[in-house]
């Protein structure tokens, strides 16, 4: 459905995108994450015939981002980083000129729709300016899915919300999500997680991973990370690591006189937690609380980026 | 429906629903009224040609005035990107806006028929042809200073340097006349083609010629094409 190809971006001497590849398929929900400053919205704004790119070609459905644009513009609905709207008019002037440029037919009907499905019903004649952040997100919404696009791309939608119209601006997300190509961009994981099929991350400008979320958390964290908290006398510490073998103790910390807080880690594959907890009934220790702790996508995101980084 | 004048509309309605168009309109028409009114009796004629001297001095400001935002705002408040992203075409936006201009200066120029009636009133023997004609070419004049400000206006995210941009290319073709006498023989009738008050004053005496149409709509043609060409390279940078 849209097919990147060696895509690059200079802004001066600056290479914002380099040599990006990649193909998105209809119906995927596409989570684009990247630490500010890593070319995400570069990317989105080139897909939206925005920006032109310094090489490297985009298609959208077999049409050619230099030959098409005006094609390719009516298939995308988009959701711009900072949601520039026309803040002196009012909503349904600002979505009646969208219409009008969108040339939509049917344009009473499908306002409706959408100003249901964004919950605009009371401030459909409120000028925009007066509205708060989380209806002006709506209103950004309402226009990009108001001519009902195929491809829809939002670039960070929940960027700057309270924490109630970011699960609102997310289930909103999830609806649209089953019948439209979606693309978002967030620095936010948990975001990412909760709605995206697919994952790419990508880091000065470079796609660093791609893959589905349990491909990512697999492919790169092979480790299991175990914390206990133990009744334990200091000086026989030492016996669990000598107890059982391949485990590394990451590290000890007292709680008080006899209680430790340890931290292990050893292979997924290789289960040690039986093992364990056989050590401490046989030692008659007391154990208080074991956990694992799960390792989520953002010790992924954290390791890629940050490894990039370096480089 | 033509784009175009879905952008027109667009900033009609947004000229209309802030004080800002009013502004100029009443300063426009309180000065204009003025120039006309003072030397009226003075003159004892029943025309208006002190009108039509003094509204190419007041379009100076008044135009700039009207176009500074056109765009350098789109650009400042980021709905560039939202304009840019929807299927319109860059032509169709500086048309669009062009036009919105155009209608405005109209909009002036409608409102000063009043002294047009005053003289009717006082008057015997009016020459209407002549007071036509010079509405006509004001309408050309405000279009062509309207399509300089919409240029200026695409170059730059700042209201303010738009305005001093498209105010210092006006004023270049509004002085040029005074320069005639400084320049060599061979080269008067470049001036003299350059300056758009020799064109302007052609259609104000009430003769309609072609090169001077040809000359006020060439000049548009090419800041708007400018304009637009300034809107593309936007991605090119």
């Amino acid at each position: 459905m849209i097919r990147l190809q060696n895509l690059t971006k200079d802004y001066g001497s600056l290479r914002a995108v380099d040599q990006i590849s990649f193909e998105i398929n209809e119906g995927e929900i596409l989570g684009f994450l990247g630490p500010n400053g890593a070319g995400k919205t570069t990317t989105l704004k080139m897909i939206t015939c925005y920006l032109s790119p310094t090489s490297g070609d985009i298609e959208v459905e077999d049409m050619n981002i230099h030959e098409e644009q005006i094609e390719i513009k009516k298939l995308i609905g988009y959701l711009p980083e900072h949601n520039p709207l026309y803040i002196d008019m009012t909503v349904y002037e600002y979505l009646r000129f969208i219409a009008d440029i969108r040339d939509i037919t049917n344009f009473k009907a499908r306002m409706k729709e959408v100003i249901e499905q964004c919950g605009l019903n009371g401030v459909v004649n409120k000028p925009i300016n007066t509205l708060s952040k989380g209806y002006k997100q709506r209103v950004g919404f309402a226009q990009a899915i108001l001519h009902d696009p195929k491809i829809l791309i939002l670039d960070e939608p929940t960027s700057g919300l309270d924490p109630n119209q970011i699960v609102e601006i997310r289930e909103l997300i999830k609806k649209l999500g089953k019948e439209k190509t979606l693309i978002i961009s967030s620095h936010i994981l948990q975001e990412v997680q909760a709605v995206c099929s697919r994952i790419i991350i990508i880091n000065k400008g470079k796609i660093v991973a791609d893959g589905s979320t349990e491909e990512l958390q697999s492919a790169f964290n092979n480790k299991t990370k175990l914390i206990l908290e133990l009744d334990i006398p200091e000086n026989e510490i030492v016996e669990i690591s000598n107890g059982i073998t391949d485990i590394t103790i990451l590290s000890i910390s007292p709680l008080n006189k006899t209680t430790f807080k340890i931290e292990i880690e050893f292979d997924s594959d290789n289960d040690k937690r039986k093992e364990i907890f056989n050590l401490i009934k046989s030692k008659e220790w007391t154990l208080l609380e074991m956990c694992r702790e799960n390792v989520s996508l953002e010790a992924v995101f954290r390791n890629l980026t940050i490894e990039g980084g370096k480089r | 429906m033509n784009l175009a004048i879905t952008i027109t509309k667009k900033e009609i309605k947004s000229y209309f629903s802030s004080p800002s168009a009013y502004i100029v309109l009443v300063i426009f028409l309180l000065l204009s009224g003025w120039f006309f009114a003072s030397p009226l009796f003075i003159n004892n004629q029943a025309n208006l040609r002190t009108l039509f001297g003094i509204i190419p001095l007041l379009y100076l400001f008044f135009v700039p005035a009207i176009t500074m935002g056109l765009i350098s705002r789109e650009k400042n408040n980021g709905t560039m990107e939202l304009l840019a992203t929807l299927p319109i075409k860059n032509s169709q936006i500086i048309m669009g806006k062009f036009w919105a201009s155009v209608i405005l200066i109209g909009v002036g120029l409608l409102l000063t028929l009043i002294h047009f009636i005053t003289i009717m009133v006082l008057g015997t023997n009016v020459d209407f042809g002549a007071i036509f004609c010079g509405y006509i070419g004001l309408l050309f004049l405000g279009a062509v200073y309207s399509s300089i400000g919409i240029f200026a206006s695409s170059i730059t995210s700042n209201q303010i340097v738009s305005l001093i941009i498209s105010f210092f290319i006006i004023f270049f073709f509004f002085v040029i006349k005074f320069f005639l006498f400084f320049v060599p023989d061979f080269m008067v009738g470049i001036f003299q083609f350059i300056s758009i008050d020799y064109h302007f004053s052609n259609i104000a005496r009430g003769v309609i010629d072609t090169r001077n149409i040809i000359y006020f709509v060439s000049l548009i043609l090419l800041f708007l094409k400018l304009a637009q060409i300034s809107l593309e390279n936007r991605n090119w940078k």
